[in-house]
């Protein structure tokens, strides 16, 4: 008998479509998905053209498109610098997030009476409004990238600690088995078979918390702008919501927004590479 | 097929279970003060209704449950920490991230032995051994169900064990996968004469794959009834009237109809 299984039909591949006709249909898809998303994006910007010229709003209101435009033309300097600074910041905390987050979670994975005892105040990290605690940090820690970084952990903490000590405690129960049965320690099941098994819940985790990353940032960059040379996106909001510079400001608003889109792609694209594995 | 690679003992054991009870909080004996020997080189099928507690007894043998009274012993001595004890789920059981190649190294990797291509190489025999030494670079997720379980087998055997227990292994398969796979257990088995115990619930893979057929009920051993079939055997012998006169015995044993040994049929053991 050769390699595999004697009976026909055994073959996982078997009446599979050739992969050439497969990628053919998967680009097609793609490129209508974007003409889908160009074309409401056009849509909206036509509607809301129409609506401020219709209504005649003043444009400390509401500013046509191509006043947004010009206005983050003039300041793209500064909206270039509040993007990478903003960005930095974002990415350092779901970065700094990611590896606290784990190291909380291998630590609750191995001890129930240490999860029992410190979940509680992982919630409250997700439960506490992060607008009332940015003035207290930036009073500990000062008008600092840093404190920015720190807000953005702290929003950025609960998903990834809730997934992965989810991943890390739910593994299938045979594969458990195997490892009892072979007399694996603490430390090789935690390595070859807790934290792989955990991996797809980190990645989801990530995601999550990639969303939040901006948002974070962003809030702290409200509190701690105001007082110092600091000049995120936040900051840029709040000297421009107080200069009543709704053109930039929209313009603000449009490169947090692709900032988020940018910050979670990269983890798509990374949790693609790192779910291969498991995946293919 | 192994050739004479690994250091570690892969000897048939005996193994002997001495008024085994395994009981839970607020509910009866799951396992009830069972005694039952299973001899050096032979497969002994356990079969009875679900929830009679033949995998738990399974378990038991294994080391993977405590029991709350009696002994299991094996003779020679055997641990499935130093691999002389291997061990069958009834799903593969396969970590999806890792290729067949790395999943059947395990249980060396978890045991400790030899380097790393040591470990590959003995795996790479293992998976020849199940007819998917093409399937090393693979992911479960890339095997069919059968392969799957082929691959579970080649991790169960990579240690040489001279123990190996099986839980309903074929139980998620469809009939002509079963028969193949049965007929290769077969064959590994008439190479390496280890001792096996296999839980089924079914009765002609009972039949077929083992040389006697331990009968639970309730927690309880029932009788051991001693399989007269001939070895070598051949899944033709499926077809013959001696096998169809054991299978209506077994049905009766399993129904609870008792009067047995019927036709050269021996009880040879019993809990009670």
């Amino acid at each position: 008998m050769k390699s595999g299984e004697s009976f026909s039909g055994e073959s996982p591949n078997a009446y599979q479509p050739s992969s050439a006709s497969q990628a053919n249909r998967r680009q097609r898809a793609v490129v209508l998905q974007s003409l889908a998303i160009v074309g409401v994006a056009v849509t909206g910007i036509i509607a809301w053209h129409l609506i401020a010229v219709g209504f005649k709003l003043p444009s400390a209101l509401l500013p046509r498109p191509l006043e947004v435009f010009q206005a983050s033309y003039e300041n793209r300097a500064k909206l270039l610098q509040g993007f990478l600074i903003t960005g930095l910041a974002a990415a350092a905390g779901l970065v700094a997030a990611v590896a606290i987050g784990s190291l909380i979670s291998v630590a609750f994975s191995q001890s129930r009476r240490v999860r029992l005892a410190f979940f509680p105040y992982i919630v409250f990290l997700q439960t506490v409004p992060i607008v009332a605690i940015a003035p207290l940090l930036i009073i500990w820690s000062g008008y600092e990238f840093r404190t920015v970084v720190i807000v953005t952990v702290i929003v950025c903490l609960f998903p990834i600690v809730n997934n992965v000590t989810a991943g890390l405690t739910t593994v299938d129960r045979q594969l458990s088995d195997l490892f009892s049965l072979y007399g694996s320690g603490r430390a090789k099941r935690l390595v070859k078979l807790q934290w792989p098994a955990a991996i797809p819940a980190l990645v989801i985790g990530v995601k999550t918390s990639s969303g939040l990353a901006v948002i974070g940032a962003i809030v702290a960059e409200f509190f701690v702008g105001s007082g110092s040379d600091y000049e995120g996106l936040g900051t840029l909001m709040t000297l421009w919501q107080g200069r009543m510079a709704t053109d930039a400001l929209i313009g603000a608003v449009f490169a947090s927004t692709a900032l988020g889109l940018i910050l979670f792609g990269a983890v798509e694209l990374v949790s693609r590479t790192l779910l291969r594995r498991w995946t293919r | 097929m192994f050739g004479e690679r690994l250091s570690f003992s892969s000897t048939p054991s005996t193994i002997h279970c001495d008024d085994l009870t395994v009981s839970f909080e607020n509910s009866p004996n799951v396992v009830d003060a069972v005694n039952l020997t299973v001899n050096a080189g032979e497969i002994l099928s356990l079969i009875g209704p679900s929830g009679c507690g033949k995998t738990t007894l399974l378990r038991c043998i294994a080391g993977l449950q405590t029991p709350s009274c009696g002994t299991v012993r094996f003779n020679p001595p055997a641990s499935a920490n130093n691999g002389e004890i291997g061990f069958v789920f009834q799903q593969p059981g396969l970590l999806p991230w890792a290729t067949t190649l790395e999943n059947v190294t395990l249980p060396l990797e978890l045991i400790g032995w030899s380097t790393r291509e040591g470990r590959r190489r003995a795996a790479r025999e293992s998976l020849a051994a199940v007819q998917l030494a093409d399937a090393v670079a693979k992911r479960p997720s890339e095997l069919s169900g059968g392969m799957q379980m082929r691959a579970s087998i080649a991790r169960a055997l990579v240690t040489q064990p001279g123990v190996l227990l099986l839980d309903e292994p074929f139980a998620a398969l469809d009939e002509m996968l079963r028969t193949d796979l049965g007929n290769l257990l077969m064959a590994l088995w008439q190479k390496r004469q280890f001792t096996a115990v296999m839980v089924t619930h079914n009765v002609a893979e009972s039949i077929l794959l083992s040389h006697r057929i331990a009968i639970m009920r309730d927690g309880k051993l029932e009788q051991v009834i001693e399989n007269p079939l001939p070895w070598p055997r051949e899944p033709s012998i499926m077809r013959t009237p001696s096998f169809a006169e054991f299978f209506g015995v077994i049905s009766d044993a399993l129904r609870g109809k008792h009067g047995l040994p019927v036709g050269g049929l021996s009880e040879t053991e019993s809990s009670n």
